[in-house]
């Protein structure tokens, strides 16, 4: 079992749990994920390691509330356990090497992109970040992503906060300003990473994307992750989960996230209507 | 008493009723039965069947056993070289093992070997006991996985006095038999049962464990392990490279069967993990894994096809479940290999086109080679494709652990039987070294390794 020590909500639908893992934080370095399961029913999800205590022995998840099993997830308290927890997964990210990067973050992307910005920014690069959401409930971590970027820029759909517009608006605005960008990272909703990496392309400017691929096992032995990346298959949980953006199939990806649709809904109603574990009666 | 020519018959679920659950197919023997099919065997002075168990299963002394009534013993001598008689008895290939060299089948039909074994281990586990825990005095002893090859290489090295720490990627040991093998096959409750015998024990299970990611192997020897076994299986699944591959509709049969197997798809949604299967499902392959694919799919209510690039002849499947699986009504299509999967503009898979085969020339692997007859393309519309052609050898140890050495199909090379890699004091087995192969083969090959670590470790001591 693996023990909650610590839980924040940071927005209505996003949560953070420190989770006691010792192993796993020794280990953990910024782009690696984890796989869970909360318990004996329940699905395999992938998060990503936000942040990691080696000396504690936790790591940090931070996730959003899209369907069954992270809803479940954001029930739990400080305390609670969870039955499985494996990792670290997929390829950590080559931080090394870069001298300007911008780091692009939308919705619970965001909390994905954190541990990397903070990796170029201790590495020494000069790092430049974006994040938006839809509505300024949603921003999280603004305070954690200014402490480890050299300019923030923030960005809200509806323009309750900081730039009314896309993240891709102010990315834009820097690549028309800032000749000398080596890397680009954007992680966020599939449309907007694919966007992201058409900006890019346009600039020739490379772009690292995090694919969030419907994973089982992690540990490439199912292919239900594949994607197809410069037109060859990939497994995004032993190959990725970062790939380069301009060689990426986004609408594959978008394809295969929907084919469950019909499943994710009944577990979801299912769930409310037979006075299950989500307390609504 | 005059012989009886024929096997004792293991009562079946009746095929109409079993394609509607997911519960075992073959009940097996009652005691009567049982004493029946031992009578059969002939206690022969050269028990030939021997020489077929990859584990050395002493089989004439155990149906003996059973003979006079005294389970116990023959459940002791099984145990004495087996430590899954229950699974064994279940998913061996017996035909092609010890039912093929047994005297009795020269004339007549073999002694139902497998059967006797799974009444005796059946019995032993329905019966209380207690299992007495070795004392661990002789050093630390990794395996790295929990499938059959490590549970046995693990159960055996505990018995000789090593304190064992097996890790398992999964939330769940057993290898294939708990994410491959199905339910109605190999009930989950008997893997864990015989699990739970490997722990008693003394042997450390740690779950959700990655070697090559949690840890390395050179970490394991940094923590006090003396020498490690690595037994990770086949598990990576093949593709065939044909246009529509990434089509929604498409599984390996591997996530499809981890899907409903390990994660219990087939009870969605009280179980969490979902499965998507339309009206009518293709399975490319022609080996176990396709049967129980196609079986499993049928359950789940499709229209199930198999579809195979040769003959019935040539189906590497055990007779057994290709027989439960025509009775059940799975479709065959011989001779055909697909060649694309086609699609609509969702993205999901709505038909299949395959061409037609002709056997050639023997290749190496000493059945005749399949040749595609030109023109001869067809398309059936299908739901679902299932690809089960087969799984290469994990990559994750080798790739995290340099010095040991891999052939060009990525199995660990080893130096003899004993599997010996070219890495000091790491030992191989299973389906990592052989690739795909069966259950026995793996768990011959964890015994022998385990006999190895042993002989290893104590002439290291000496010198
Ligand atoms: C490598 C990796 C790292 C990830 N890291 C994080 C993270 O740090 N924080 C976080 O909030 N999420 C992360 N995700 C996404 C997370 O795994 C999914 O949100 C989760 O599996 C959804 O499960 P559910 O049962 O709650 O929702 P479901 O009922 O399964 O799905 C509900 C909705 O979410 C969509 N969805 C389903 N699976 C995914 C998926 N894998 N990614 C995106 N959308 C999905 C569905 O299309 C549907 O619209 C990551 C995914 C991957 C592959
Ligand atoms: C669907 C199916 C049906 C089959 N039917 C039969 C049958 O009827 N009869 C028969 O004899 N054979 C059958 N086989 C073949 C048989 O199951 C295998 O040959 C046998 O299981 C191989 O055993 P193993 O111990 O080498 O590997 P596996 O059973 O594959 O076990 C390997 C274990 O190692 C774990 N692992 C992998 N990598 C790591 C790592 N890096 N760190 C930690 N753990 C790791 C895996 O999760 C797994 O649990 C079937 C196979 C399949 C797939
Ligand atoms: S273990 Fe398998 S091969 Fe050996 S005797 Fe039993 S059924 Fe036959
Ligand atoms: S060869 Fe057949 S008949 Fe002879 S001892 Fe073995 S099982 Fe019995
Ligand atoms: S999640 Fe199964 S191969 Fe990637």
């Amino acid at each position: 079992m693996y023990r909650i020590i610590r839980k924040k909500v940071l927005a209505p639908t996003m949560k953070l749990i420190e989770v006691e893992a010792p192993d796993i934080a020794a280990k953990v370095l910024p782009g690696n994920f984890v796989i869970l399961r909360i318990d004996e029913k329940g699905e395999r999800i992938p998060l990503t390691v936000a942040d990691y205590d080696r000396k504690k022995g936790t790591i940090t998840l931070i996730f959003q509330e899209v369907g069954y099993t992270t809803k479940h997830l954001g029930r739990l308290e400080e305390g609670d356990a969870l039955l499985d927890l494996v990792g670290p997964l997929g390829e950590h990210m080559q931080i090394e090497g870069y001298k300007k990067v911008i780091c692009v973050g939308g919705g619970s992307g965001t909390a994905l992109l954190y541990p990397k910005t903070k990796a170029f920014y201790e590495a020494g690069a000069k790092v430049l970040t974006i994040t938006g959401a839809r509505t300024k409930e949603l921003l999280i971590l603004l305070d954690e992503l200014d402490a480890v970027s050299d300019e923030l820029y923030v960005t809200t759909d509806d323009g309750s906060y900081g730039h009314h517009g896309f993240v891709t608006d102010i990315l834009k605005e820097l690549l028309d300003k800032h000749d000398d960008v080596d890397l680009v990272v954007a992680i966020g909703p599939v449309p907007m990473m694919k966007a992201c990496a058409e900006l890019t392309r346009e600039y020739g400017v490379k772009c690292i994307v995090s694919l969030n691929a419907i994973m089982v096992d992690g540990t490439g032995m199912c292919g239900g992750c594949r994607v197809i990346v410069g037109g060859e298959t990939k497994f995004t949980c032993v190959d990725g989960p970062a790939f380069d953006g301009h060689l990426v199939d986004f609408d594959d990806l978008m394809r295969r996230l929907s084919y469950y649709k019909k499943h994710e809904e009944e577990v979801l109603s299912n769930e409310c209507c037979s006075g299950g574990e989500c307390k609504c009666h | 008493m005059p012989l009886k020519p024929n096997k004792t018959p293991m009562p079946v679920q009746d095929s109409k009723e079993r394609i509607k659950n997911f519960n075992e197919v073959a009940l097996g023997y009652s005691e009567a039965d049982a004493l029946k099919e031992a009578e059969r065997c002939l206690n022969c002075k050269k028990p030939l069947c021997k020489q077929g168990c990859p584990v050395e299963v002493p089989i004439p002394e155990f149906i003996q056993a059973i003979k006079e009534k005294d389970y116990e013993k023959a459940i002791e001598i099984l145990k004495s070289k087996n430590n899954l008689p229950a699974i064994c008895g279940r998913v061996c290939p017996q035909e092609n093992q010890c039912e093929k060299y047994c005297v009795m089948g020269k004339k007549h039909e073999p002694v139902a070997i497998g059967r006797l074994e799974r009444w005796v281990a059946d019995w032993d586990l329905n019966r209380k006991k207690e299992v007495k825990s070795i004392e661990a005095t002789k050093g630390k002893v990794a395996v790295v996985g929990a499938g059959p090859a490590g549970l046995t290489a693990a159960a055996d090295l505990a018995k000789m006095g090593y304190k064992v720490t097996v890790f398992e990627a999964f939330h769940k040991a057993g290898g294939v038999l708990v994410y491959g093998i199905p339910e109605f096959r190999l009930p989950k409750e008997i893997v864990k049962r015989e699990v739970e015998y490997i722990k008693q024990l003394g042997v450390e299970l740690k779950l959700n464990f990655i070697i090559g990611k949690t840890k390395t192997i050179d970490e394991l020897f940094e923590d006090g392990y003396e020498a490690v076994f690595i037994a990770t299986g086949a598990g990576l699944p093949r593709f065939m490279n044909i246009p529509g591959e990434n089509l929604n509709g498409v599984y390996s049969a591997n996530e499809f069967l981890t899907r409903v197997n390990l994660m219990k798809a087939y009870r969605f949604p009280e179980y969490k993990t979902p499965i998507r299967v339309g009206k009518r499902v293709a399975v490319i392959g022609g080996g176990n894994v396709a049967m129980d694919a196609a079986r499993t799919a049928l359950r789940l209510g499709a229209e199930s096809y198999v579809i195979y690039r040769r003959s019935e002849k040539e189906m590497p499947a055990r007779l057994e479940e290709i027989h439960h699986a025509k009775e059940e009504g799975v479709k065959f299509k011989f001779l055909a290999n697909p060649v694309e999967i086609i699609g609509n503009e969702k993205g999901e898979v709505i038909a299949i086109k395959c061409i037609d085969m002709e056997l050639g020339e023997p290749d190496e692997s000493g059945r005749r080679r399949p040749i595609p007859k030109e023109g001869s393309e067809w398309v059936m519309e299908v739901d679902n494709v299932i690809i089960a052609i087969g799984n290469s050898p994990n990559p994750l140890v080798p790739r995290t652990t340099p010095d040991i050495e891999t052939t060009k199909w990525g199995t660990i090379v080893v130096k003899n039987e004993d599997g010996e890699t070219t890495k000091e004091g790491v030992f191989a087995g299973g389906d990592i070294v052989t690739g795909a192969a069966t259950v026995i083969e793996a768990m011959g090959a964890g015994k022998r390794a385990a006999r190895a670590i042993d002989q290893y470790l104590t002439n290291k001591k000496i010198m």
